[in-house]
């Protein structure tokens, strides 16, 4: 079983630096661990894979240095409790973790952590230093998003018909790597993730998915690492394109970039997440007039959003001709519009006649 | 008992003034109404001045018959807002002839130009308590007093108002068992009796600073305080001098030429006044179309005018400035420190300077932490508390204008960290804003020695608070590797196995040797090392948008920290 290799390969990992520690201690060194650097100076993007990648800047963390003597600790404190974790064989959430390693210091009245916001960064930064990836230190994010269509999937052995899923769908897990999610039957023609809960269900209820065989998935806003990585797969193994609908607003545009790309924080785990070839499907700030909306359904653009676009037409991946004339659009005419303002048409404007029109004349970006 | 007679000349120019100006009222209704210009205004604050009167007097009696003080003070509530106040020195004692008369009338030996610093008083003397008694309760003054003949002397007195003289109530001499010498008071007057920062407690803490020579003993209506000796000798005696031609007014010239016994007016200034020769004298009545042969008594008021007027046009020597007594450093330290118990203390006594022609000297003590728990200014001039008025004080106007912050101290204008600051203003004439003598006025050069004064103190606490808070940091900085050591050297035992004890060791013997180097950052952030320079080609990076998708809200962070 692969996963007990990998427990073994990790727990090794840890084993390893801490030998590492003592030693450089022993001789008389300042401890110290290098992490790369996770933030917008150390990301670059790669153009041939097209995905934001993680560069090579490193953190050195010392631990005989007043800034840093807490973290490089608080490292180590979480290194063994995920290893205590690992050995046990279970999965355990990150604010479990939190609490696991939170208690106070000798005798003062200082904890080792204050808030799980201290201890989240040390997970991420465990996971790129040791070159752990988070499913593999056992450890889970809470599960958000929810999958329907024409296909099964097995969930931890359990095997999950997502056409018979009421009106909730399934859950997506936190962990969507292949031992604990595999695909089995699979008629869809494609998969399309979309931004709000509230239009899935739309979808769900007007049985979109069986209609035009696909699989539908929503992640609650920006999509964790479950629902990336499962859209990744599905891309991958099932060899489906992935249609991305989102609000026309900068916020979407994000979305949309983060599923594409990947993010700068987690710029690690694009390789194994982001979808260089998702398209954007909708909504486009030009569907306002194409599809004659009234005024009203309008949303005028705030400062931050102003701000937001002017950052976005740098982004080298909008930097096509249609995506620019898309961006100005929403600058020059000062709109942005929700998915739910289709419905002004009517209710399942957006299911019977918007998304198959859209997908039938290919009028996608990418 | 010369102390009581050591009225300024400028305190009787104007009580005696403004008495005469008001013939047809008597002395007693003068004093009713002009209470308030002699602190004799608040129920409180009466207390306090009757006790200052008396501790002075009897402090200024003692030092210059050169004898360790002794003083007793009793305040006794005999009923509601009635009190009994006992004062009781070992001095040379009064004579019993000398007791009705400087008891007993204001304003007694008033005829008086030499100067010396001394404590001087309040208002009008230890008879305005005797004055201010008989009109609140009616009741006589006793006086006790033996010169050390064998015989003690006996009076119960009043003031006879509309004469100015002493009326005897009682009077009997008997014989002095024991060998006590010295002065005992006994006033029965109005009041109220509080312990606050304006009260006879904490002026009689205060003078046990500023005379640590001075053994003090107060039975208050809550109960006794002891002020007890810390040095076994006295400071040394003020010299008197003459007053200096630059500190002379209209009003005291013309007195003075008045009383003199020259027979010129060039003799006069020569004689009666510090460091003036004949060419100077010559020089100043010539400037002013005197005659310097003009007999004193014949010069006329246009002519002291005048002269007055020259006199500061022209250019004279300083006057001496060897006539101050300093508390000096040491008996400072010994005051602090045996009152308040302090962590820290320097003192400070500046060189002496003049302004107006009078000769003047400051000193400071600051003490820091141990008892001091709040901060604390003493303000006195000529060893004598002032504790009314801070607000209009050069003292407090000086330690205003000091950057408190700058020497380790916190501060909002004032200090508000644990400090105590002592300052002492002290000569021939100390200049006050008004009568009631409670701030030192503002002369721009009193304000700069009193400033380099506190500055020069601060500096030298600066340099312990600075050392202290260093090794206060050090020891924390190693409590916190401590905790951290232990902490690491527990996951590391957990990760590897071995033996957390020899972990932590080999991280302590790490750390004290960090400790030595010196050498543990201290900065907050991490350093980015960038090692990828030549890795990867430069061209190949390209930012991702300037702010990028790092926007504040646009994090991915939020997975999993709900849950």
């Amino acid at each position: 079983m692969p996963e007990r290799e990998t427990d073994k390969r990790i727990i090794k990992k840890l084993e390893t630096e801490a030998e590492e520690i003592i030693n450089m201690a022993k001789s008389k060194k300042n401890p110290k661990v290098s992490i790369p650097l996770r933030g917008l100076s150390n990301v670059y993007f790669d153009k041939k894979d097209k995905i934001i990648k993680l560069g090579d800047k490193q953190q050195t963390r010392t631990f005989f240095n007043i800034g840093q003597a807490k973290k490089f600790m608080q490292t180590f404190l979480v290194a063994n409790a995920c290893k205590e974790i690992i050995e046990t064989g279970k999965t355990t959430s990150i604010r479990d973790l939190y609490y696991m390693t939170k208690h106070t210091i000798g005798e003062t009245e200082e904890n080792t952590f204050d808030e799980q916001s201290e201890s989240d960064p040390i997970i991420e930064d465990i996971e790129v230093s040791f070159d752990a990836l988070r499913e593999e230190l056992h450890l889970f994010a809470s599960s958000k998003g929810a999958i329907v269509g024409d296909i099964t999937i097995v969930d931890s052995g359990d095997d999950i018909d997502c056409r018979k899923q009421g009106s909730g769908g399934h859950a997506i897990p936190s962990i969507c790597e292949a031992d604990v999610i595999q695909f089995k039957e699979c008629e869809a023609k494609y998969v399309l993730f979309i931004e709000k809960d509230a239009v899935w269900r739309r979808f769900n209820e007007d049985k979109f998915w069986k209609k035009h065989k696909c699989i539908i998935i929503h992640g609650q806003g920006v999509p964790p690492r479950g629902v990336r990585r499962l859209l990744r797969r599905m891309t991958d193994e099932l060899k489906l394109p992935l249609y991305v609908l989102v609000d026309a607003d900068p916020w979407g545009l994000y979305i949309y970039s983060v599923i594409k790309q990947g993010s700068i924080n987690l710029a690690y785990e694009s390789v194994r997440m982001a979808v260089p070839s998702a398209r954007f499907i909708g909504l486009s700030a030009m569907d306002w007039e194409k599809y004659k909306l009234p005024k009203e359904v309008i949303i005028r653009l705030n400062e931050e959003d102003k701000r937001r676009i002017k950052e976005i037409l740098k982004y080298p991946w909008f930097q096509k001709p249609e995506w620019q004339k898309e961006l100005h659009y929403m600058v020059e005419k000062n709109v942005k519009l929700e998915l739910e303002a289709l419905s002004r048409k009517h209710i399942s404007f957006i299911t019977d006649t918007y998304l198959p029109e859209r997908i039938e004349k290919k009028q996608w970006l990418e | 008992m010369t102390g009581l007679c050591g009225l300024m000349a400028e305190d009787i120019k104007t009580a005696q003034e403004l008495a005469q100006h008001q013939k047809s009222i008597s002395i007693s209704e003068f004093f009713e109404k002009n209470r308030h210009l002699l602190g004799y205004d608040n129920k409180i604050k009466v207390l306090l001045i009757i006790v200052k009167e008396a501790v002075d007097n009897a402090l200024d009696a003692t030092e210059e018959a050169r004898i360790l003080p002794e003083v007793y003070v009793k305040v006794e509530e005999l009923d509601k807002e009635k009190y009994k106040i006992i004062v009781k020195d070992n001095g040379p004692g009064i004579t019993k002839a000398q007791i009705p008369k400087v008891f007993g009338s204001l304003l007694y030996g008033s005829k008086f130009h030499k100067l010396r610093q001394n404590r001087g008083q309040q208002g009008i003397g230890v008879s305005g308590a005797v004055l201010y008694s008989q009109l609140t309760t009616g009741e006589p003054t006793e006086v006790v007093s033996s010169t050390g003949d064998g015989k003690l002397h006996r009076y119960k007195l009043k003031i006879d108002v509309k004469k100015n003289e002493a009326i005897i109530i009682e009077e009997d001499t008997i014989p002095n068992e024991g060998k006590w010498k010295g002065v005992q008071i006994t006033f029965v007057c109005e009041g109220i009796y509080r312990e606050h920062k304006q009260s006879v407690l904490e002026y009689l803490k205060q003078t046990a600073i500023a005379n640590p020579y001075a053994h003090i003993i107060f039975d208050s209506p809550t109960g006794r305080a002891e002020f007890q000796r810390g040095v076994e000798k006295l400071p040394p005696e003020p010299t008197e001098i003459q007053p200096h031609l630059y500190g002379v007014e209209i009003g005291m010239f013309s007195r003075m030429l008045h009383d003199s016994k020259a027979r010129s007016i060039s003799t006069f200034m020569q004689t009666e006044f510090s460091r003036v020769g004949k060419q100077t004298a010559d020089e100043i009545c010539k400037k002013a179309g005197v005659d310097p042969v003009t007999h004193p008594k014949r010069v006329t008021d246009e002519e002291v005018v005048k002269l007055v007027k020259t006199i500061k046009e022209t250019k004279l020597m300083r006057p001496p400035t060897d006539c101050l007594s300093p508390l000096g450093e040491d008996f400072i330290l010994n005051g602090l420190k045996k009152e308040l118990a302090p962590e820290y203390m320097a003192a400070v006594t500046r060189p002496p300077s003049v302004y107006r022609g009078w000769p003047f000297q400051v000193e400071v003590g600051l003490a820091y932490g141990g008892s001091i728990t709040e901060p604390r200014i003493m303000r006195l001039a000529n060893r004598v508390p002032l504790l009314y008025q801070a607000g209009d004080c050069a003292i407090t106007k000086s330690i205003m204008g000091i950057d408190w912050k700058r020497y380790g101290i916190d501060a909002d204008k004032l200090p508000t960290g644990p400090v105590a600051i002592f300052v002492h203003i002290f000569s021939v004439w100390v200049p006050f804003t008004s009568e009631s003598k409670e701030a030192v006025a503002s002369y721009p050069v009193i304000i700069k020695e009193l400033k380099l004064a506190i500055q020069e103190a601060a500096r030298k606490m600066q340099l312990y608070l600075n050392k202290k808070f260093r090794s206060v940091e050090a020891a924390k900085k190693k409590e916190m590797f401590r905790n951290y050591s232990d902490e690491l050297a527990q996951s590391l035992a957990a990760l590897t196995g071995k033996k957390k004890a020899d972990i932590y060791k080999i991280l302590m013997e790490l750390a004290e040797e960090m400790y030595i180097s010196g050498d543990l950052g201290g900065e907050e952030g991490e350093p980015v090392i960038d090692k990828s320079t030549d890795k990867k080609p430069k061209a190949k990076k390209k930012p991702v948008g300037e702010g990028g998708a790092e926007g504040e809200e646009m994090e991915e962070e939020s997975e999993g920290s709900e849950e």
